[in-house]
């Protein structure tokens, strides 16, 4: 005799993210976007000037390092650029998914007296990184067009493959995190895991190196990493350098969109109880 | 105005007792394993009680939980700590689910759960009143609209644009009520939320609440353990105890199940086994009691009910007097009844006085009785020798069926003779 609007149910089905209501909330994201953005930098005089050092100290401390001591082969392109580029990617998916792996937790208070889609969160974190990541490749466009200008970079077509690597960023560190988050709420090791595993995974990935100096016959593990071709692909479409290899390219997205179904999957398993055991 | 706004279908919640983490993950594996193989589960409630390691005790917060509430209603929940209020309300807000049954309902949810509904401390009370609206669902230019109202009611028009972490308890709890309070949902749940704000601001609370279901047909689930503000807001209650619903009714009723007052109607009371302390000299001690009345004839209003009380003399007195103290359910003394002539006897003697107790400006409800023998001198001091507590106990009815509901909690205790109309003109 009676509708309801809203039915709470113990469980729900595997793989049910309602994305109707999450777009009802894209006030709220917004909001969450510009408090996480607004939050990070109070307080401190450079503001987001933050986002652009980061990576730049990091650029100079790896051509230094790799380029200079190690004598790490940058390929005959500049290699501050080299690392740079490197750079700006890693850090756009590092920050996602250390954040995303942490939302529950470090927002328990929120979301233990209110209920919005719990997903708001992580999409929040991947959209506040996106504006930091936004600020850094200007940065970038900025160094880059120097060296363009003096002739020692070309430019590729696939420069317009740019948003689906975003794109492919996102959704993996945003599935990486959510599947860490997930488990979190029960297990804590892993927080301890997610910073040194995040260094670790830039090892296994050609931030720090150019991926020719990998051996022929470890090549198919080692692409086994998606974010092995995205960082490629940006290489290759800024600076000309390496191949571009297709099959590879869709390994990488394969392999994205299977960390992200598993890690929807797990979210929804926990995302209605974990503040009982958070 | 029938619609039901809230219904909780047979609500079951259980926890873990002890400790989670650390070794869950080789239980989990454990369990796991022993599924896969179609063994029995090692670690599940039904294993072998000495087996069930130390951190896996179940504890069922809510046990088969069911009610519903009407749109436009104040519902009162009430009991004991760890009676399985607040897990309701965390339920119901969608903080977190339910192990079995439904919950379901009509419109959307303010909730403010403890103090300050999920404010962010860097965040200015301006940031955090958007941000608590987006929460619910509403859009920017919705909660612009209502943003002056908002502050004017937390009366926080100087600290609006100071981040909410300089903030006092009193001020967060202001703020957090006003957004709750103003935002437009249907539901509004409120948990021990008015503790921190001084009187005067939980007056206005409890006012504004009142408004909301009363004028705005907004549905109102509240609280509290302070029975007062339950008894001025909620005109339905519910009382939990360990979990299950043991009471769903009027507030008064609920108010007397959940302070454990209630007791029935008696026709027989033995006093000699009543600990009387350690009282120097009871002059006269009540014995026993009984109501001489037919038990299946209701006392109403303006009836004297009769009653038996057999007493010893334990010394020589010629002046006793008697004082009925008349206690109502709500713990508050609605009168008092004295017995002025003094009685005479020699030590060793028994008394037995058969006495009419005037009901005639008791209003209706449920009254106790408490018993007093007393002295008086010429100064006007009395001097006590014997008191019992909560006899009789007696349940007055209306003077006719026709007769007005009474409502204590506005009304009082005492009926007074009706006004008298000399003239019209």
């Amino acid at each position: 005799m009676d509708k309801f609007q809203t039915v709470i149910m113990p469980k729900t089905g595997w793989f049910d993210i309602d994305l109707k209501e999450v777009w009802r909330y894209r006030d709220l994201i917004s909001l969450f976007v510009k408090r996480n953005f607004v939050s990070k930098y109070k307080q401190t005089i450079l503001g987001p000037l933050w986002a652009v050092i980061q990576p730049l100290l990091t650029t100079v401390v790896f051509t230094v390092v790799f380029g200079s001591l190690a004598g790490l082969s940058a390929d005959g392109v500049p290699p501050f650029l080299f690392y740079l580029s490197g750079n700006v990617a890693w850090t756009y998916f590092s920050a996602c998914l250390t954040q995303t792996a942490s939302t529950f937790t470090s927002n328990a208070g929120i979301l233990g007296k209110v209920y919005f889609p719990r997903v708001v969160m992580p999409i929040s974190t991947v959209l506040t990184n996106l504006i930091a990541f936004a600020i850094q490749f200007v940065m970038f466009l900025v160094f880059w067009i120097y060296y363009y200008a003096k002739g020692e970079v070309q430019i590729d077509k696939l420069v317009l493959l740019l948003p689906v690597l975003i794109l492919q960023m996102a959704l993996l560190s945003l599935g990486t995190g959510i599947i860490v988050s997930a488990l979190t709420t029960k297990y804590r090791d892993l927080q301890m895991l997610v910073g040194f595993g995040v260094q670790l995974w830039m090892y296994a990935t050609p931030v720090a190196y150019d991926i020719g100096i990998i051996p022929e016959k470890y090549m198919g593990i080692y692409m086994l990493n998606p974010m092995t071709s995205v960082i490629n692909i940006f290489r290759k479409a800024f600076l000309g350098l390496g191949d571009f290899e297709p099959g590879y390219c869709l390994l990488s997205l394969g392999i994205t969109l299977i960390i992200l179904v598993v890690g929807i999957i797990l979210f929804n398993r926990v995302e209605k109880t974990f503040m009982d055991t958070v | 105005m029938d619609n039901l706004a809230i219904k909780f279908d047979h609500i079951c919640k259980e926890y873990r007792l002890g400790s989670i983490g650390g070794g869950t993950l080789r239980g989990d594996l454990q369990s796991w394993f022993a599924k896969m193989r179609g063994k029995e589960d090692p670690n599940s409630k039904l294993a072998d009680a000495g087996r069930v390691p130390a951190g896996s005790e179940r504890f069922l917060a809510l046990d088969d939980v069911c009610f519903e509430v009407k749109q436009g209603e104040t519902l009162g929940i009430i009991g004991h700590n760890g009676a399985g209020k607040s897990t309701l309300l965390k339920l119901l807000s969608r903080v977190t689910a339910p192990t079995k049954g439904t919950i379901s309902y009509n419109g959307r949810i303010a909730s403010m759960l403890e103090v300050g509904t999920g404010f962010h401390p860097e965040l200015t009370g301006r940031e955090n009143v958007y941000m608590n609206g987006a929460i619910l669902g509403m859009s920017k230019a919705e909660i612009s609209r209502k943003f002056d109202e908002i502050v004017s009611f937390a009366e926080m028009e100087r600290f609006i644009d100071t981040p909410v972490k300089r903030y006092s308890s009193g001020m967060y709890v202001k703020l957090a009520f006003a957004v709750a309070a103003h935002l437009d949902s249907e539901i509004m749940v409120m948990d021990e939320v008015l503790a921190v704000g001084d009187m005067k601001f939980q007056q206005k609370c409890l006012g504004k609440m009142g408004d909301a279901s009363q004028y705005e047909g907004r549905t109102v689930l509240y609280v509290s353990h302070n029975m007062n503000t339950i008894r001025q807001l909620c005109s339905r209650c519910i009382v939990l105890d360990h979990g299950k619903m043991v009471f769903d009714g009027d507030t008064e009723t609920a108010i007397e199940i959940y302070s454990d007052s209630r007791k029935n109607m008696e026709y027989h009371y033995d006093f000699t086994k009543i600990p009387r302390g350690i009282e120097k000299n009871i002059k006269l001690e009540f014995l026993s009691m009984d109501v001489l009345r037919d038990r299946n004839v209701p006392i109403r209003t303006g009836d004297v009910v009769e009653v038996r009380l057999k007493c010893r003399a334990n010394s020589d007195f010629d002046n006793m007097k008697l004082r009925f103290s008349i206690i109502a359910a709500d713990d508050t003394i609605a009168g008092t009844m004295f017995l002025n002539e003094g009685l005479a006897a020699k030590t060793g003697d028994e008394l037995e006085l058969h006495l009419g107790l005037d009901t005639e400006h008791l209003a209706p409800g449920w009254y106790r009785f408490d018993l007093f023998s007393f002295e008086s001198n010429d100064f006007g001091l009395q001097e006590c020798y014997d008191r019992v507590a909560g006899a009789p106990i007696l349940e007055i009815e209306k003077r006719t069926e026709k007769d007005l509901e009474w409502l204590p909690q506005w009304w009082g205790h005492a009926q007074f003779p009706d006004v008298r109309l000399y003239s019209v003109h």
